[in-house]
């Protein structure tokens, strides 16, 4: 009965979706003030340093950034279009990328961009001084030299070409600074202060409750943006940002609802609300300890991969927790990743199940662990950590594993992962934000600073770097399959569950602004207004 | 011992030579909400230990074919999202509150005694330091200092019994101290003192035997508080983890996404706390009434 009206309500979205296809042609208005809720906290102003959605959608409004996914296209992996530039070009070799800077940006406080802007800004990005974090320099390792042949021209060479580069330059938190900024107030300036070029100027920050922005006038992209400003609500539990929707107190969450709460929203509001929904660059996974008996046993890590019925979670999990699609170690959609058929032939992703949980038992009983038990490290966040945990659970029971789960604080989880190093098999998750497989696969290394499995596989990390070095798209597909069985089957050294799923229901007076594969996208709001 | 016995007064009426059937009448005519609550009390038990017995389905099997369904003959509580059936899940919950309600509230009000008794009985910089020290204690809200004293310790039952009982000992101690200081006045302790047994028997076998009412009295009232208190940091994340049952964290689980769309998710949680604490809270008022001699008169 109940998923009758779960049908109902996913036809109803789609409907609802198509609707607000159509609406995307419609003129857009000026006015307005944007309201939205974030569920996270803004750690610090600098994109530079942060990875949080918590700082990227109140702050990233403020900000423009060199290249940057199409805004009106961002669902695609490949399709990235300038935003301070006029255009770029590659040379023949892959090794020298041109920037032709536009000559008509100004920064908030009134200083004209130049080129020189952009080389301090990537200057700080790719090769910050002692003591000043940059969270993606290591994306940029690929880089040699960046220099300005003149005002209003950037050119970056590479010591190798890597077809990573331009998707890791079109990340949203590589934020344009001013060189006078940095060169007055020092690099840090940025964590407490703004002044950028985006499409809308700082107004204040309220901790705890608000950042708001309004209308720059002298935004670079002509006409835009169409709002008056907006304000990002800050609103961590998912109650009290639901409620915010429903009751018009904001327009839109960017980050994501669980398929109830959209279900919920929609049987509530009806056609107030527009649901758009994609598959979200952001897998959840298993990592086992390789440092703990047993799991230093590739035979158990193998065991415990085989005894999780991906295909069968996937539909009954999409009901209840951001999760859906059934993917390998690649975003789903991109040309990089592993077909059904490819897929299907990894152990963990065999569509007979039965055949599959008997092999785990052997494995279990060939490694002596036929009574294993463990605790499960897991992140003390409903979506979809506690639900995926507990699936999990339920999934190693049927092979006679016992499992206790300790789901802690995010504080205490990153720290046991990290620094501790205590726990025997813990969920993790790999988020991404631009759809940039070489670099997103790059924490299944075991020289990656963000894998906690404790382990070294040089097989792997010369697999990774033939890749990252491959111009041709089929080699690095071929490469990409190698790595991918071993990494999930032969070694099993992490156990995928399912790619996470994006939805987000919103007031469907709330246009232009469209889903995109990472809740870090898009976010410039110069292309939202309001239908009101 | 003769002045023992008169003072603590509660072998006035021999209730120990009644019939258990006797005992309960005359509880159900003297104080008919307590017997109700003994009722709950003991059906929370028997549930607790029982719950294998008395549960339909397995509490930790997930089935997905029957995820949020409605109450029914196959599921008379309905099921979560995971399709667990809940009246199985509240049926094996009991055995969690219970455990750690009976574990904090013995041990809560136990130590709570002993402190109160030593305090009061030695009297003089012992009193002085030890009733500051449980001012200090009192003046946190039980609640914070549980959550501080879970977020030290950690997760799981253990912590959580640790944590709900360390609050109840200063109210224990300070309540307990005020009969004590009583009793200690009374001409047997000189006695025994006099005789030369050791501090520790004249603590332990002459002053707290005659406080046990307000003992009993505590011990009860925290029965209530410890459950409520478990539910609160389960619900909170902080107390006993998936997928074991526990009526805190189904509430918590239900409460954000299922409160509109399957209420039974959210409402049999409710009501099995709000019941055990309430059965436990008039199962102590009563005993308060039948133990207070200047109440059980009324």
């Amino acid at each position: 009965m109940k998923f009758k009206t779960l049908k109902l309500l996913t036809g109803t979205t789609a409907a609802l979706l198509l609707a607000a296809n159509v609406a995307a042609a419609e003129t857009p208005k000026r006015g307005g003030t944007l309201n939205f809720v974030v569920g996270s906290k803004i750690p610090s102003m600098d994109g530079h340093m942060e990875g949080t959605f918590g700082m990227i959608h109140p702050i990233r409004p403020f900000y423009s950034t060199l290249i940057r996914v199409n805004p009106a296209n961002p669902s695609s992996t490949t399709d990235f279009v300038c935003d301070v530039c006029s255009s770029f070009s590659s040379s023949d070799d892959g090794k020298t990328h041109t920037f032709m800077i536009r000559n008509d940006i100004k920064f908030h406080d009134g200083t004209p961009l130049t080129a020189a802007d952009v080389k301090a800004t990537y200057d700080k990005l790719v090769f910050p001084p002692k003591g000043i974090l940059s969270l993606r320099k290591k994306f940029f390792s690929m880089v040699d030299t960046i220099t300005t042949p003149d005002n209003y021209t950037l050119v970056m060479k590479l010591k190798y070409p890597s077809p990573t580069f331009i998707p890791s330059v079109a990340m949203p938190f590589n934020f344009i600074y001013s060189k006078k900024d940095l060169d007055t107030h020092g690099y840090k300036w940025h964590q407490k202060n703004v002044n950028g070029t985006g499409a809308f100027q700082f107004v204040e920050y309220q901790p705890g409750s608000h950042v708001s922005g309004k209308r720059y006038d002298g935004y670079h992209h002509e006409g835009k943006p169409y709002l008056d400003g907006y304000k990002a609500i800050s609103a961590p539990k998912m109650a009290v940002r639901l409620q915010a929707i429903r009751g018009d107190r904001a327009g839109i969450e960017f980050r994501g609802f669980p398929p109830k709460a959209r279900d919920d929203l929609v049987k509530a509001l009806g056609d107030k609300i527009t649901v758009q929904e994609g598959d979200w660059n952001c897998s959840l996974l298993v990592t086992p300890n390789h440092k703990v008996k047993p799991f230093d046993d590739a035979r158990v890590r193998r065991a415990l991969t085989l005894a999780v019925d991906r295909w069968g979670g996937s539909k009954a999990l999409s009901k209840i927790a951001i999760v859906k699609t059934v993917a390998g170690v690649v975003f789903p959609t991109h040309p990089l990743a592993a077909n059904k058929e490819e897929l299907t032939k990894i152990p963990g992703f065999w569509t007979d199940i039965k055949k599959s949980r008997a092999e785990a038992k052997r494995l279990l009983k060939e490694a002596g662990q036929s009574n294993l038990s463990f605790t499960l490290l897991n992140r003390a966040v409903d979506q979809p950590y506690r639900i995926l945990g507990v699936w999990l659970i339920d999934q190693w029971r049927q092979i006679g594993v016992k499992v206790t789960q300790n789901a802690v604080p995010t504080g205490p989880w990153v720290d046991s992962l990290r620094k501790k190093k205590d726990y025997q098999v813990a969920i993790d998750a790999n988020c991404q934000s631009i759809v940039n497989p070489i670099v997103d696969v790059s924490k299944y290394l075991g020289s990656a600073s963000n894998n906690y499995a404790q382990y070294m596989d040089q097989p792997m990390e010369d697999m990774h770097a033939k890749m990252s070095r491959s111009g041709d798209p089929a080699e690095q597909r071929a490469i990409m399959r190698k790595f991918e069985t071993r990494l999930y089957g032969e070694e099993a050294h992490i156990i995928p569950t399912l790619w996470w799923y994006k939805i987000n229901p919103h007031r469907s007076y709330v246009k232009g602004w469209k889903i995109a594969p990472s809740h870090y996208l898009n976010q410039h709001l110069d292309q939202v207004w309001l239908d009101k | 011992m003769a002045i023992n016995e008169t003072y603590v007064g509660v072998q006035e009426e021999p209730l120990a030579e009644q019939t258990w059937g006797g005992v309960a009448k005359d509880l159900i005519r003297r104080q008919p909400l307590g017997a109700l609550g003994g009722l709950v009390v003991i059906l929370m038990i028997a549930a607790a230990l029982f719950a294998p017995q008395i549960a339909t389905h397995d509490p930790e099997i997930n089935d997905f074919g029957a995820m949020l369904e409605a109450p029914s003959l196959a599921h008379i509580f309905g099921t979560d999202e995971f399709g667990r059936d809940i009246y199985s899940r509240i049926v094996h919950g009991a055995r969690t509150a219970m455990l750690v309600g009976f574990t904090a509230a013995i041990c809560g009000s136990t130590i709570g005694l002993l402190i109160g008794v030593t305090s009061a009985y030695f009297g003089g910089w012992v009193d002085i330091i030890v009733q500051r020290v449980v001012d200090v204690l009192i003046a946190f809200p039980s609640i914070i200092l549980a959550l501080a004293i879970v977020i030290i310790l950690g997760r799981g039952v253990g912590p959580v019994i640790i944590a709900i009982t360390i609050p109840m000992i200063p109210t224990c101690a300070r309540v307990v101290r005020s009969s004590a200081l009583a009793v200690r006045e009374i001409p047997y302790v000189d006695a025994a003192r006099a005789m030369g047994f050791g501090h520790a028997r004249i603590v332990l076998r002459h002053i707290s035997p005659n406080i046990m009412a307000p003992y009993l009295i505590m011990l009860t009232t925290f029965l209530g508080a410890a459950i409520l208190a478990e539910a609160s940091l389960s619900y909170l994340g902080l107390g006993v983890q998936e997928p074991t049952p526990a009526w805190g964290l189904m509430l918590k689980s239900g409460a954000e996404e299922y409160a509109e769309s399957a209420p039974w998710a959210v409402i049999f949680p409710g009501v099995a706390i709000t019941l055990a604490v309430f059965g436990f809270n008039l199962f102590g008022d009563a005993m308060r009434d039948v133990l207070d001699p200047k109440l059980r008169s009324r």
